[in-house]
C-alpha cells in the first residue's frame, strides 16, 4: 500500500482569512518576528496497490478537479517515502 | 428546483417560484434527468455539509452533469449563496467563493446595484436599480485572479454588486455573476427571501421587502417571451 500526499494552498493572490485569524492569535501569544500566515490542507490518499505511474496519475486527476479548485488554489503532490516499495 | 443533502432554502425558493406564478419541480441530487423543466434553481444551504469546500462535492451530484449540459445549451439557470457557489466549483461561473474577511456569518438586509438587466433572471429591473434583499453567509467572499475580474467588468457580467460597504470583503464589491451568454447567475444574497411583504426585509429599510420577487417573474417573462 502506499500513500501519496497532496498538498492544497490558497493562491497568493487570493485573500485567506483563516491564516489572518491565525496571525492575529500569534500576535496575542506574544510570539514575534512572524509576519504572514497562510493556511491550506494536506490530504494523504491511500492506494489499494503500489505507487503506479497510472495510480498517481489518477490521484494527480483527482488533485486538480476534487481536491483542489484551480480558480484559487494551488496544489502539488507527492509519495509518502515509505510507500514506493511497497 | 434542486436539492442536495444539506439545501436548506429549497423550500423557500419553491415557494418563491410558486408566488411568482411558475410551477416548482423537485429534483433531487442523485437524479439523472431534469424532468423537462424550463429553468433550473440551485438554493441555499450546505451540501454536503459544505466539506471540502463550499460546492466542491455537489459539483459532482448526478443531476449536475445534467445542469451543466443544459446550462450551456441556454436553459436558464440560477444559483443562490450555496448555489452560486456550486456554478462557480462547476465551473458554469468564473472564481469562487471563500470565507467572509470578517471571519464572521454575516446575516442582514443588504442594499444591492443590480449592474446587469438584460439576464432572464434580472430582465424585470432597471440597469443601475437598488434593491434590499436578505444576505446569510459565512463563506460569501467573491475572488478570481485580477484578469478574470477585468474581463467580468469589461463584458458588463457583474450581475449585481453591494452597495453601501461590502459586507464579505468580496472583490470589486461583486454579489453576483453571470456567464457571458447571460443565462446563468449566481448571487450570494437571497432573493427567494425577499418575496412577500412582512417576511421580507424591514420596510424601515426604505424598500417593500419584496424586492426579490422579480428575479422569479424575470425568468418566467423571458419565457413568455
Amino acid at each position: 500500500m502506499a500513500v501519496v500526499v497532496v498538498d492544497v494552498m490558497l493562491k497568493p493572490e487570493i485573500l485567506d482569512p483563516q491564516g489572518q485569524a491565525v496571525l492575529g492569535a500569534l500576535g496575542r501569544l506574544g510570539v514575534e518576528g512572524v509576519r504572514g500566515v497562510r493556511q491550506g490542507k494536506r490530504f494523504e490518499v491511500e492506494l489499494a496497490g503500489a505507487a503506479t505511474p497510472e495510480a498517481v496519475a489518477e490521484v494527480e486527476r483527482v488533485a486538480a478537479t476534487l481536491l483542489a479548485n484551480p480558480v484559487i488554489e494551488d496544489w502539488s503532490l507527492h509519495v509518502e517515502p515509505s510507500g514506493i516499495s511497497a | 428546483m434542486v436539492s442536495f443533502p444539506g439545501s436548506l432554502d429549497d423550500r423557500d425558493a419553491a415557494r418563491a417560484l410558486r408566488l411568482a406564478g411558475a410551477e416548482p419541480v423537485p429534483l433531487w441530487h442523485a437524479d439523472h434527468d431534469l424532468r423537462g423543466v424550463a429553468a433550473v434553481v440551485l438554493p441555499g444551504g450546505f451540501s454536503y455539509g459544505d466539506y471540502l469546500r463550499c460546492g466542491a462535492i455537489a459539483r459532482f451530484a448526478p443531476v449536475m452533469a445534467e445542469v451543466v449540459r443544459e446550462a450551456e445549451r441556454g436553459l436558464p439557470v440560477l444559483g443562490i449563496c450555496n448555489g452560486f457557489q456550486v456554478l462557480c466549483e462547476a465551473h458554469l461561473l468564473p472564481g469562487a467563493l471563500i470565507r467572509n474577511d470578517s471571519r464572521t456569518f454575516v446575516c442582514r438586509d443588504q442594499r444591492l446595484r443590480i449592474e446587469r438587466a438584460d439576464t432572464p433572471w434580472t430582465s424585470g429591473y432597471a440597469p443601475g436599480e437598488e434593491v434590499v434583499i436578505p444576505l446569510k453567509n459565512g463563506e460569501g467572499a467573491y475572488v478570481a485572479d485580477a484578469r478574470t475580474l477585468d474581463e467580468l467588468e469589461g463584458e458588463g457580467r457583474v450581475a449585481v454588486r453591494y452597495v453601501g460597504g461590502n459586507p464579505n470583503g468580496s472583490y470589486r464589491d461583486i454579489a453576483g455573476v453571470s456567464n457571458a451568454r447571460g443565462n446563468v447567475v449566481g448571487l450570494m444574497p437571497h432573493p427567494e427571501h425577499a418575496v412577500e411583504p412582512l417576511y421580507g426585509p424591514d420596510p424601515r429599510s426604505g424598500t417593500s421587502g419584496t424586492d426579490g420577487q422579480r428575479f422569479f417573474i424575470s425568468v418566467l417573462a423571458a419565457m413568455a417571451g
